[in-house]
């Protein structure tokens, strides 16, 4: 079945990002597939190893593909380390994605590697954009100096580990979001990382008056087929690659409470 | 159209569908079970064969007349054909990735029941592939572990087949009432030899099929089943499944719904290598493997995974039930648990 073969793209650029994640950017050999939009994923195939879902992590315009590569296993340890002029694999573009019409104030909400999914919505002509980033220690920051740079965007940085050398927050994300302003009633908040800090970004936010609707998550199951057909990525009612990954806060609240679903 | 075979008409039928050059595939006993198999001819279907079911239990036994449909569900299902327990799908070497393509012959299944019928067409609108020719078996004899009535997928064939034959052994001897379902099936039926069907055959099939309605083994309890494990993630009563779930997985093989397969890659020597895709189940644990460990560790969240599939969120991804009342997870499920009994416990550990 065609659905199931990658089409070949080729490693532009590969830049290191921090000790375990880089940047690649993947420019088509020949053909080239449909745009993806802020929030949609990839399915990348590293030959012989295996293929995984890895987010868009920019969307440049000029055909080329961005993702954002945390070396975890195999795939993404084969991922990783492919250098210019590598060929990938990638099916896609898979999944929902980041809701932002209509938004006015946009919160950005993102754990260690969850920035990668919500770099291309930092571009976004909102009113207003706050980004709340938190990593484990100051080398697993993603895009610092890119986000040094960003003049149109609140970045509030925190980690859960401080040194000599980190002059900024100390402490989980939730702690900004309890007290950073924000006006609840324009705000659409995006959130993405591990499940428990989603969960209270969450309800600290739906606790200072934003709306549960107004407030998306991306989450996060085995994938192994992207379309729908081999069964890994069920949440519930959900099937993750379809339905998700992003997925409204009234949907997956319920979901996110029970356990080992 | 409608027309009654006798076994040499059966025959015919078999010879007709192989000259067009399909595999027909159908009921056979071998090891002691009815599996399903290439026909040659209407002697390689079990005649005088039948099965006694329960819990944790199948067993080939000798019937009293020569019927070659008198058995239920057995250890297979079309899905062996349908969804091949390993299939290649890609290959990738220097040159790129290619597609490799589906070989799987045209094939035409005899003696298709009712609740096995439901289930091609409930797999079919997930994996896809070309649609087998198919002559379904009406029921008239349904196994102790056999639910689909409540599933409202037999014991009469519902849409999906060419050709639907009803088996009946009398006074006035052994016949098919055939009714065809589409064009194709009255074509090839056309080819057969048979005699016109009476009103009296017509009527005593519908008799026969009717009465099986009334002597299911099993049902599922009567009510929205989806609503029902919907609002029990969080119920006590999965722990008590877990108690005695080995999670070997054996319900999700023999289900013939159960769509779910794991992706690998294996290499030569040369470094191509082939991308497939192999049956997985929701009982494995690193079927929810995500980096730093599986989603769910415990029997019981497993457990729960498999039954809430089958039964609730199937509709929210696909619209339809999962479960169609085969009963084959009943009868092979080494611990004896019966998912008709655990929706009603379910249901009745609600009640204040
Ligand atoms: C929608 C989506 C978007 C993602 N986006 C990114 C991204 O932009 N950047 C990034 O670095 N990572 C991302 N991930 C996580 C990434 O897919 C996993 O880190 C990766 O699958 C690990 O595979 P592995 O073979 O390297 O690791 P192993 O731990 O060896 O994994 C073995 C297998 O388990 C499965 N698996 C393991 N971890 C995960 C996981 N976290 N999510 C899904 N399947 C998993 C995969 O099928 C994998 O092949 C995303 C995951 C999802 C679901
Ligand atoms: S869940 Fe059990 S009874 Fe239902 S279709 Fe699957 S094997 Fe048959
Ligand atoms: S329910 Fe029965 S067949 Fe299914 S995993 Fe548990 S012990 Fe095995
Ligand atoms: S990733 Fe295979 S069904 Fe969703």
């Amino acid at each position: 079945m065609t659905t199931w073969t990658p089409t070949p793209y080729q490693v532009v650029t590969r830049t290191v990002e921090t000790h375990d994640s880089v940047t690649l950017v993947l420019r088509p050999v020949a053909e080239s597939l449909p745009a993806f939009s802020p929030g949609q994923f990839a399915m990348l195939y590293a030959h012989g190893i295996g293929e995984v879902p890895i987010s868009i992590s920019g969307i440049p315009g000029d055909g080329t593909l961005v993702h954002t590569i945390r070396a975890v296993g195999a795939v993404s340890r084969a991922l990783h380390d492919a250098g210019p002029g590598t060929v990938i694999g990638v099916r896609g573009p898979f999944g929902t994605a980041w809701q932002l019409d209509g938004a006015e104030d946009l919160l950005v909400v993102a754990g260690g590697i969850g920035l990668a999914p919500l770099r291309p919505v930092l571009g976004h002509p909102a009113k207003r954009t706050v980004l709340v980033a938190g990593a484990r220690t100051r080398q697993d920051l993603l895009y610092q100096d890119e986000l040094a740079g960003l003049s149109d965007v609140d970045v509030v940085l925190t980690v859960d580990h401080g040194d000599h050398d980190w002059h900024g927050r100390v402490g989980f994300v939730t702690e900004p979001l309890a007290s950073i302003p924000l006006d609840p009633d324009r705000t659409t908040a995006l959130l993405c990382g591990p499940e428990p800090m989603m969960r209270f970004c969450a309800r600290t936010l739906l606790g200072r008056g934003v709306r549960a609707e107004r407030i998306q998550v991306s989450l996060e199951r085995n994938m192994q087929c992207g379309i729908g057909l081999c069964g890994h990525c069920q949440l519930g009612p959900l099937l993750l690659c379809r339905d998700g990954p992003v997925t409204g806060y009234p949907t997956a609240e319920p979901l996110l409470l029970a356990k080992e679903l | 159209m409608q027309v009654v075979l006798d076994l040499d008409g059966l025959d015919a039928l078999i010879g007709v569908l192989r000259q067009d050059g399909r595999v027909v595939v159908g009921p056979v006993l071998r090891d002691d079970a009815i599996t399903l198999a290439e026909l040659g001819s209407a002697a390689d279907l079990p005649s005088g064969w039948g099965v006694g079911t329960g819990p944790g239990h199948y067993r080939v036994r000798r019937r009293q007349d020569t019927a070659v449909f008198g058995h239920s569900a057995g250890p297979q299902s079309w899905k062996r054909f349908l969804h091949p327990p390993r299939r290649a799908l890609i290959s990738s070497d220097p040159a790129g990735f290619h597609p490799v393509e589906d070989n799987a012959p045209d094939y035409a299944f005899l003696g298709v029941r009712p609740c096995d019928l439901a289930a091609i067409t409930k797999l079919r609108q997930i994996v896809g592939g070309r649609a087998p020719f198919v002559v379904a078996a009406q029921c008239t004899e349904p196994g102790e572990v056999c639910f689909c009535a409540s599933m409202g997928c037999g014991p009469a064939a519902g849409s999906g087949y060419d050709i639907a034959l009803t088996e009946r052994i009398d006074s006035t001897g052994h016949r098919f009432l055939a009714t065809s379902g589409t064009g194709e099936g009255a074509e090839v039926l056309a080819r057969v030899p048979a005699r016109a069907a009476s009103p009296d055959d017509v009527a005593l099939a519908e008799q026969d099929v009717e009465a099986a309605a009334n002597r299911m083994g099993r049902a599922m309890p009567e009510l929205d089943l989806r609503d029902l494990l919907a609002r029990n993630r969080d119920s006590a009563h999965w722990e008590a499944v877990a108690e005695r779930c080995l999670t070997c997985g054996n319900c999700t093989m023999v289900c013939p719904t159960c769509f779910c397969v794991s992706v690998e890659d294996t290499t030569d020597l040369d470094g191509n290598a082939e991308r497939s895709q192999r049956w997985a189940s929701c009982f494995e644990i690193d079927f929810s493997y995500l980096h730093g460990g599986a989603v769910r560790t415990s029997g019981a969240s497993r457990y729960r995974q498999w039954m809430t599939h089958k039964l609730g969120t199937w509709h929210d991804q696909f619209g339809t039930s999962g479960c169609v009342g085969c009963g084959r997870c009943i009868a092979w499920c080494p611990a004896g648990i019966d998912i008709t009994e655990e929706a009603a416990a379910l249901a009745g550990s609600e009640q204040p």
